[in-house]
């Protein structure tokens, strides 16, 4: 039996390959013959058909926040900041992260079993061997779909955890709608949207690139398309939380 | 190391047709310490059936794989339409796999498409067709060779082996590749079936005018389909002749396959 290399050596060989394939993806992206009818169908599939989990997620998300940080700041006798608290959290770091990691858990997943199947089953062998472009066809259609999708999914979220907020709070107290409207809208600034969006879109990326990168290079046989999936979704959900520190350092240094 | 003699070419080779269009000599490719291919010669020409018989493993699959540049060789010549495989950059690749229609072995349908769309995808994405009524009449005239106009709209998840690999076979024709290389084209079908599929792979030559490269270990496949047939053997070809000839052969290991 063949040895296995050591960790640190796998770990640098498939850094390389990833690289290799990000290559391959931008040059991909702006050759001629763009699969744009493609690129809506992927946006459809990954992103509309996401919305409902998103939506229900987002929902109960800002639902339970808000019970949870009521008796706080009852305590503190500072209930009329629940909105504007709730309204900055959700915002700037609840929102985003928890949708794009439900994104992961859907879109990397799905993404990384359908090119892993399809590499089992020699379909991206077909379409290279057939002259065509797998990874115009294939991955450059996904990876800009969920970029595209994720931040959007992002901004729907963060817009319905604000109503499960709001539902909350009328739970246990009352709270007229253009009050609570007013209130979240006068605690936003642009150096809170600007940053949140621009990290969904990295997020959008980075589930699109890994979910495509682990199907693209499964191995033979049905068991790695299930260690494709799954390692898409550990990976891009650890790289979602790599970006969000990244960001948010780059982000204080600039907007402060 | 076991020298194993030529057999049935020697004593009288089979009918050659036209120029050689693919060229092999001295193809040889290891995978870590395992060496698949030793040392394979091989001429295809023009309009040729060619059929390589091999036990599981003894490297036709790779053979072909280096053909279409799917795999590098390490060392020895492999031109196909006279240019050299493995030197060839991306669009030289591209051009040249244009030219050669590969049949896989699970026939490789897209599973996300229907059968029509499968037929297109080669024709808008390869050929790069606009004219819907020219992809229209093409896609029909394909599955009507191969007997799958009544199943166009179906999804291949709807297809039985034998129709799914009609309709793989349909889709590497569509786009009337000069070469056909075939892998395993009638494993894991019933006999009849396969039967009806090695003499579709014929009739398809015929009209298309292929020349054709069968990896198969099914003899009737290569009864029917060859004009010659090549013997495999771990990594090197043992007996090159016609089916009838090597089926005659006096050598253990060649008659061991028939």
């Amino acid at each position: 039996m063949a040895e296995q290399a050591p960790a640190w050596k796998r770990w640098l060989e498939e850094s390389g390959d990833q690289v290799i394939f990000l290559k391959g993806f931008f040059r991909n992206m702006f050759r001629g013959g763009f699969e744009w009818s493609e690129l809506i169908r992927q946006c459809y599939e990954i992103g509309y058909k996401s919305f409902t989990l998103v939506a229900t997620t987002a929902f109960i998300m800002g639902l339970v926040l808000a019970l949870q940080l009521r008796p706080t700041l009852v305590g503190f006798g500072a209930a009329s900041m629940l909105p504007r608290t709730l309204v900055i959290a959700i915002v700037r770091e609840i929102g985003p992260v928890i949708t794009a990691i439900i994104c992961a858990g859907k879109m990397a997943s799905g993404i990384g079993a359908e090119l892993g199947s399809m590499k089992v089953t020699e379909q991206i062998d077909a379409m290279d061997v057939s002259g065509a472009n797998p990874m115009q066809y294939l991955v450059v259609t996904r990876v800009l779909a969920t970029t595209c999708m994720v931040p959007l999914l992002a901004i729907m979220g963060d817009v319905i955890s604000l109503i499960g907020g709001f539902v909350a709070i009328n739970i246990q107290g009352s709270v007229s709608l253009l009050l609570y409207y007013n209130k979240c809208v006068g605690a936003l600034s642009f150096s809170d949207l600007l940053p949140a969006v621009i990290k969904t879109v990295f997020f959008g990326f980075a589930i699109g690139f890994i979910g495509c990168y682990k199907g693209y290079n499964s191995d033979r046989g049905t068991e790695s398309v299930g260690l494709s999936a799954n390692s898409a979704v550990v990976a891009s959900s650890l790289w979602i939380f790599v970006i969000d520190a990244i960001v948010v350092q780059i982000s204080n240094v600039m907007l402060s | 190391m076991k020298t194993v003699k030529h057999t049935g070419y020697k004593d009288k080779p089979a009918e050659k047709k036209g120029e050689a269009i693919i060229h092999i000599k001295g193809l040889k490719k290891s995978f870590g310490e395992n060496m698949v291919l030793k040392n394979i010669n091989l001429d295809v020409r023009k309009g040729e059936n060619v059929v390589v018989l091999g036990r599981s493993g003894s490297g036709k699959s790779v053979t072909i794989q280096c053909i279409v540049g799917k795999i590098n060789p390490d060392e020895g010549e492999l031109t196909v339409f006279g240019e050299d495989v493995a030197s060839l950059h991306e669009r030289g690749l591209k051009e040249l796999r244009t030219r050669i229609g590969f049949l896989f072995q699970g026939a490789a349908l897209y599973d996300s498409m229907t059968v029509r769309e499968n037929m297109e995808f080669p024709l808008t994405r390869v050929l790069k067709i606009k004219d819907r009524t020219e992809i229209e009449h093409r896609v029909e005239d394909v599955l009507t060779s191969v007997g799958l106009i009544d199943a166009i709209d179906k999804w291949p998840s709807e297809l039985s082996g034998g129709m799914r690999k009609r309709a793989g076979l349909a889709r590497t024709l569509i786009v009337q590749p000069e070469i056909m290389l075939y892998d395993e084209p009638t494993t894991g079908l019933d006999p009849a079936t396969s039967r009806e599929i090695a003499q579709l792979i014929l009739d398809m030559q015929k009209k298309y005018k292929t020349t054709s490269l069968i990896i198969t270990h099914d003899m009737e496949c290569a009864r029917i389909t060859s004009d010659r047939v090549v013997v495999m053997h771990e990594g090197e070809y043992i007996a090159e002749g016609t089916f009838e000839e090597l089926k005659n052969s006096k050598d253990n290991l060649v008659c061991s396959f028939f």
